[in-house]
């Protein structure tokens, strides 16, 4: 094969394994937007969440042989969605500001993933993990031209947990009744209300998905692009998905399309160097146009916004 | 207190704070506790954090006192102040400035470009000025941005400046590798004549980094309470925050009036940056992540509750919690416990409503029973 389009199709592998995180987590930015919460808070989610990942994995090793990882992920969900209860609480039950609180909850999963790293470690990151996801080919499909070199060969599985998630937000936002009533309890939640449906509980558990998603995508992230937690595993992941849900307009299948291009630059800023054309653009070009690209989508998008109606504010019972 | 009172409000928001440094205090404390540290070290280790005493060296050869700490306690001081007035100011005009971190870093990267310039030419009394106020007017440029586009467009300044911050990181790391550098994490060292530093103040404080900056700090405090609170301008601002709707009826130019806010809040942050470039460290350094001075100005901005003073207190306080870390990490307290306590002060600040909801509800509570008393006294 040509060496050219093998690095092509290489690039494209892996731009599809760095958008994973980013697919996941602004998939559960969505949720908790399209109910009505703002959560700035998924970057220290997503980095809790690695931690938690972390430190079980460590534990799984000699336990669960071959399945650690998985179970790991699941802990890390958990770990998410528990400390996303926190934001829920102060957003949903005291009507407190949003933005604020996901600052908070920023900096505490930040703090706390380090302080519980020095007392189990005495170390600011863990131990190296062996057992992270491996890549692997899938028999048969690899073989399809084209398609089999891009997405079934040297991949992880969770590149399709993203994927197969995009599909089950989309179901579940825009086909199921629980669906509606999560959109409505963002775009008039009054109106919901009136119809006899607690607004507070469908946010509690949107925002608890929210913490869940971030979770899974910060474990994922660490055990595939990572050998330990550190205090930068998630260097801005949080808040790059946070951009791909404001650029795909807070749709599943738009914020998987933004996600997949931001993957793209990043590969492309990390390994641009050794590409040809690339090579000429300075690496902070790829690194810093996601954002540019999500303050011009604003801008253009200005006049006709997408943003769910109600997020943002605290839903007071009663009021109109 | 009376919840009748005209000043119910504003008790409440000078109280609110009290609450959360409180809670926050002993929540650390239970924290170090569980996981078995010795909680005392935590309020020594503050302690000298702040003041320099070191309690430990009481009946020891060392010096129980030593002016450093102090230096360098107000060294880390004077960016979280202006970080806090940056987030302060725009908050006063309903906005908030995630966008301190990235003002802050165009700032630095603006001063650090102007020292590179004109090596030995002018002298320092003019040079350092002009070194300075590009800092500040590179700032001003990444808050105005956000701020047209939500005066002019309506667009969330939250995530603009989110992504600003971003953009700033990237965008000030490329230029300090075109500039002179020894290696790829930093740029040479800047002339004197364009530097802060101040060989008295530092023989001062036994060897600290205190710079000149210490000399900015209260005409700058001050600058932002006669803005806020003296002038018409900031009458506008203060106006606009409150409601936007009303001050447009009232012939207030909204839109401008937002764009400049986050301007100026942007020019606070970028002398943040100033100090830290040209005062602390004297050269350009090229970052892997942010250092936080931007987003703690976000919690320094909340405990002083957006007042002038009250931000020069919130600042001291973050400062000396900061420089107590290295302290605490000798004694075998994870320095991170500080970030932990800072992030339980924003948390409750983000309660201040469900706080505001608790105390009215006990007061009307009380009211209510007071008055069946009455009734049931009198015949």
């Amino acid at each position: 094969m040509n060496e050219s389009i093998r690095i092509l199709y290489s690039i494209l592998t892996l731009s599809l394994i760095y958008a994973t995180p980013i697919i996941v987590t602004a998939l559960g930015g969505l949720l908790s937007e399209r109910s009505g919460v703002v959560n700035i808070g998924l970057e220290g989610l997503m980095t809790f969440g690695a931690f938690v990942t972390a430190a079980f994995v460590l534990m799984f090793e000699s336990m669960f042989p071959s399945m650690g990882a998985w179970y790991a992920i699941v802990m890390g969900a958990l770990a998410g969605a528990l400390l996303s209860l926190l934001h829920a609480f102060i957003c949903i039950h005291l009507k407190g500001d949003q933005v604020i609180s996901g600052t908070g909850i920023n900096f505490i999963a930040l703090g706390l993933s380090i302080f519980l790293c020095q007392i189990f470690y005495q170390q600011q990151r863990t131990p190296t993990f062996r057992r992270g996801f491996t890549k692997w080919s899938v028999p048969v499909l690899k073989d399809i031209p084209i398609i089999g070199d891009i997405f079934f060969r040297d991949i992880y599985s969770t590149v399709f947990l993203a994927f197969l998630l995009v599909v089950i937000v989309y179901y579940f936002v825009y086909l199921t009744p629980i669906g509606l009533r999560l959109r409505a309890s963002g775009e008039h939640p009054s109106a919901l209300e009136s119809a006899g449906v607690s607004v507070y509980k469908i946010r509690y558990y949107a925002v608890a998905m929210s913490g869940a998603f971030a979770g899974l995508s910060g474990g994922i992230m660490v055990l595939t692009q990572d050998t330990q937690f550190t205090a930068t595993s998630i260097h801005g992941t949080g808040f790059i998905a946070l951009a791909a849900l404001i650029f795909g307009q807070w749709k599943p299948v738009g914020v998987m399309w933004a996600a997949l291009l931001f993957g793209l630059l990043q590969v492309l800023s990390v390994f641009g160097t050794s590409i040809g054309f690339v090579s000429t653009l300075p690496q902070e070009f790829f690194k810093t146009f996601p954002y540019i690209l999500t303050v011009l989508a604003l801008v253009a998008f200005s006049r006709n916004a997408k943003a769910p109606k109600a997020v943002g504010i605290p839903f007071e019972r009663g009021s109109r | 207190m009376d919840i009748l009172d005209i000043r119910f409000d504003k008790r409440i928001q000078r109280i609110v704070p009290l609450i959360a440094i409180g809670s926050a205090g002993i929540l650390g404390l239970l924290i170090i506790l569980i996981t078995g540290g010795n909680p005392l070290a935590l309020l020594r280790g503050i302690l000298r954090g702040f003041l320099g005493i070191n309690l430990a060296a009481i009946g020891t050869q060392n010096p129980i006192f030593n002016p450093r700490y102090i230096g360098e306690f107000l060294v880390s001081a004077m960016p979280l102040i202006l970080t806090g007035l940056s987030v302060g100011f725009a908050f006063r005009t309903g906005l908030f400035n995630i966008g301190a971190e990235g003002q802050l870093l165009a700032g630095a990267c603006g001063a650090i470009v102007v020292a590179f310039m004109f090596p030995d030419t002018l002298p320092r009394i003019v040079f350092l000025p002009v070194v300075c106020i590009t800092g500040m007017v590179c700032g001003m440029v990444w808050g105005f941005v956000p701020g047209a586009l939500k005066g002019f467009l309506s667009v969330s300044e939250i995530v603009v400046t989110i992504m600003l911050n971003y953009a700033a990181l990237f965008i000030t790391n490329y230029i300090y590798l075109l500039l002179p550098h020894p290696n790829t994490v930093k740029t040479e060292e800047i002339p004197f004549v364009a530097s802060m530093e101040s060989p008295f103040l530092s023989d001062l404080t036994s060897n600290s980094r205190l710079h000149l900056g210490i000399y900015v700090i209260p005409f700058v405090v001050v600058l932002y309470w006669f803005i806020i609170d003296k002038t018409r301008f900031g009458f506008e601002l203060r106006a606009t925050g409150f409601n936007p709707r009303a001050s447009k009826l009232a012939g207030i130019h909204v839109a401008s009036r937002t764009t400049l806010s986050m301007g100026i809040a942007g020019a606070f942050a970028g002398l943040a940056g100033v100090m830290i470039a040209v005062g602390t460290f004297n050269y350009g350094r090229v970052l892997t992540g942010f250092e936080n001075v931007g987003f703690f100005g976000i919690a320094v901005a909340l405990i002083g509750a957006n007042k002038a003073f009250g931000i020069l207190g919130a600042g001291l306080l973050l400062a000396g919690l900061q420089s107590s870390q290295p302290i605490l990490q000798a004694q075998g307290i994870p320095r991170d416990i500080i970030l932990i306590i800072v992030a339980i002060i924003v948390l409750f600040i983000a309660m201040q409503q469900g706080i505001r909801n608790a105390i009215e509800a006990s007061l009307l509570r009380r009211m209510v029973k007071t008055r069946r008393q009455e009734e049931s006294l009198s015949p």
